[in-house]
């Protein structure tokens, strides 16, 4: 394949949600192999980019192309994992038979199941039903899900929330081993403290994004002294040339609490 | 391509809600008593024997029709409101694999319901019939389909699950006193018998009828299976057309 082509390429990226814009002509990469952080306040757009990546969303304008192929193509579905934010799994079967069922969905072989359910730590919970894990639990059991087909792209919706620093460790070493194996990461995340992890940030904020670049160069960009600082001279900043620019409109982009967003 | 199925993932389906079901044994349980147990009501409500050879497989008909639709809106409102159907829509599932999946499952499942409700009635309730056993069996079967088929797309019109259950009454009553089971259809209001023309349900409890009067298949029997299973497909298609692989 050609792996000098990016894993992810936006142009212009339009979604409409209830008549109002929720992404303003988003335009990226993302390099093959990578991990790359999506960050932004809750409800700015971060999982409705997602949906529209994994092609689950309707889209106004624009094109996305993912690992060659327009996003949402019957040739993706096999080679890009997505894990929603809510876990989407089911609760009254136990760990093991959801893993199986999505395992035998995707065509991968049975041994896949076993081998993602070590990788997400649930060994010990294999028979629980998965209705009786606790709400970390149920999130591994989610991104287990994303990483049964073994896919070449994982598109990930907040994967590490309410999970203990340990256990977040974990997943982020877990991410970097995929990574490492050349498998493309897209992590979403309102936690500032994992975006230091990511080979590279998309900064989002109200359907546009704020900066786009590696996280030691927007420190040095910004002159902040962590990342959470860098995001808010970033808006600031922005705020300051849109208020020049055009007062109107920041005032029409106030936060939408969006269903899936 | 939408509509392509792989034969793999519709089995994996079936399997994967034969296991729900198995985590479940109080709701199998009532799918499988509760019909045997209402029939036993009627055999004694009635008290008498022709009246109950006449009414009994009517209703043959109509139960596994009624529960049918009821489990299966709720069990496709969970997906999509739990956000599993979405999942998976971005997999290789093809529509038809979960509608088949669930076909095959919930009719592996009427056909132990109408196997016990055929059994009761048949020892136990000492229930008469022209027509052959057989017969009654794959109708019963096919009306479970068909009430799954409308249950399936019943739950596109539904967003919590208070609703998918008030669509029972919305759904089915009319059915259930239009389809001859209540007063004969040709004495009703000719407006009616129109409304009851368009009615899968009359269709159904019409070849119940011709199974308990006569011994060889009829003309209309044959031109009620068709119908009975036209519907069945036709909701199925249309269940299809209300999963979105992409949405707002």
């Amino acid at each position: 394949m050609m792996n000098s082509a990016p894993a992810i390429e936006a142009r212009g990226l339009r979604v409409v949600r209830g008549g109002r814009a929720v992404l303003h002509d988003l335009s990226f990469e993302v390099a093959r192999g990578s991990v790359v952080g999506l960050l932004g306040p809750s409800g700015c757009g971060k999982s409705t980019l997602l949906r529209a990546l994994v092609g689950v969303q309707v889209v106004a304008g624009g094109t996305v192309t993912v690992l060659g192929a327009p996003a949402g193509s019957p040739g993706l579905r096999r080679r890009v994992g997505y894990a929603t934010q809510a876990p989407a799994v089911y609760t009254d079967l136990s760990v093991g038979e959801n893993l199986r069922y999505f395992a035998a969905v995707l065509g991968a072989p049975r041994a896949a199941a076993d081998r993602v359910i070590e990788e997400v730590g649930l060994a010990d919970h294999r028979d629980r039903a998965v209705g009786t894990l606790s709400g970390g639990q149920l999130n591994r059991v989610n991104l287990a899900v994303a990483l049964v087909g073994r896919p070449e792209l994982l598109v990930l919706d907040e994967p590490t929330v309410g999970l203990d620093p340990v256990l977040r460790e974990e997943l982020w070493k877990l991410f970097r081993e995929l990574a490492g194996n050349g498998t493309t990461l897209l992590v979403s995340s309102h936690v500032m403290d994992e975006a230091g992890r990511t080979d590279r940030l998309l900064l989002m904020r109200e359907g546009r994004f704020l900066a786009d670049d590696a996280p030691d160069a927007l420190l040095e960009r910004t002159g902040a002294r962590d990342l959470e600082e860098a995001f808010l001279r970033l808006i600031t900043d922005t705020a300051d040339t849109a208020d020049t620019a055009d007062t109107a409109d920041t005032a029409d982009t106030a936060d939408t609490p969006g269903s899936t967003a | 391509m939408s509509t392509a199925f792989t034969p793999r993932i519709t089995l994996a389906t079936t399997r994967r809600i034969l296991a729900q079901l198995r985590h479940d044994p109080r709701t199998i349980a009532l799918l499988v008593l509760v019909p045997s147990l209402l029939m036993v009501l009627l055999r004694y409500v009635f008290d008498s024997p022709g009246l109950f050879d006449r009414v009994g497989p009517q209703l043959i008909a109509v139960f596994p029709l009624v529960i049918m639709f009821i489990v299966t809106s709720v069990a496709t409102l969970r997906e999509r409101t739990g956000g599993t159907l979405e999942r998976l829509m971005a997999t290789p599932t093809g529509k038809l694999d979960f509608l088949l999946g669930y076909a095959l499952a919930f009719g592996a499942l009427a056909v132990v319901q109408v196997g016990a409700v055929l059994a009761v009635s048949l020892t136990w309730l000492g229930l008469d019939l022209a027509g052959s056993v057989g017969s009654l069996f794959l109708v019963a079967v096919l009306d479970a389909l068909l009430g799954m088929a409308l249950g399936l797309l019943a739950s596109a019109f539904a967003r919590t699950e208070f609703q998918a259950v008030q669509f029972m009454p919305a759904f089915v009553l009319p059915q259930l006193l239009l389809c001859g089971l209540f007063v004969p259809r040709d004495q009703m209001a000719s407006w009616l018998h129109a409304a009851s023309v368009v009615m899968p349900m009359s269709y159904a409890v019409e070849a119940m009828q011709q199974l308990t009067r006569y011994s060889d298949v009829t003309g209309t029997l044959v031109r009620d299976v068709l119908v009975i299973a036209g519907c069945t497909l036709l909701a199925l298609g249309l269940g299809a057309a209300t999963l979105r692989r992409r949405t707002a």
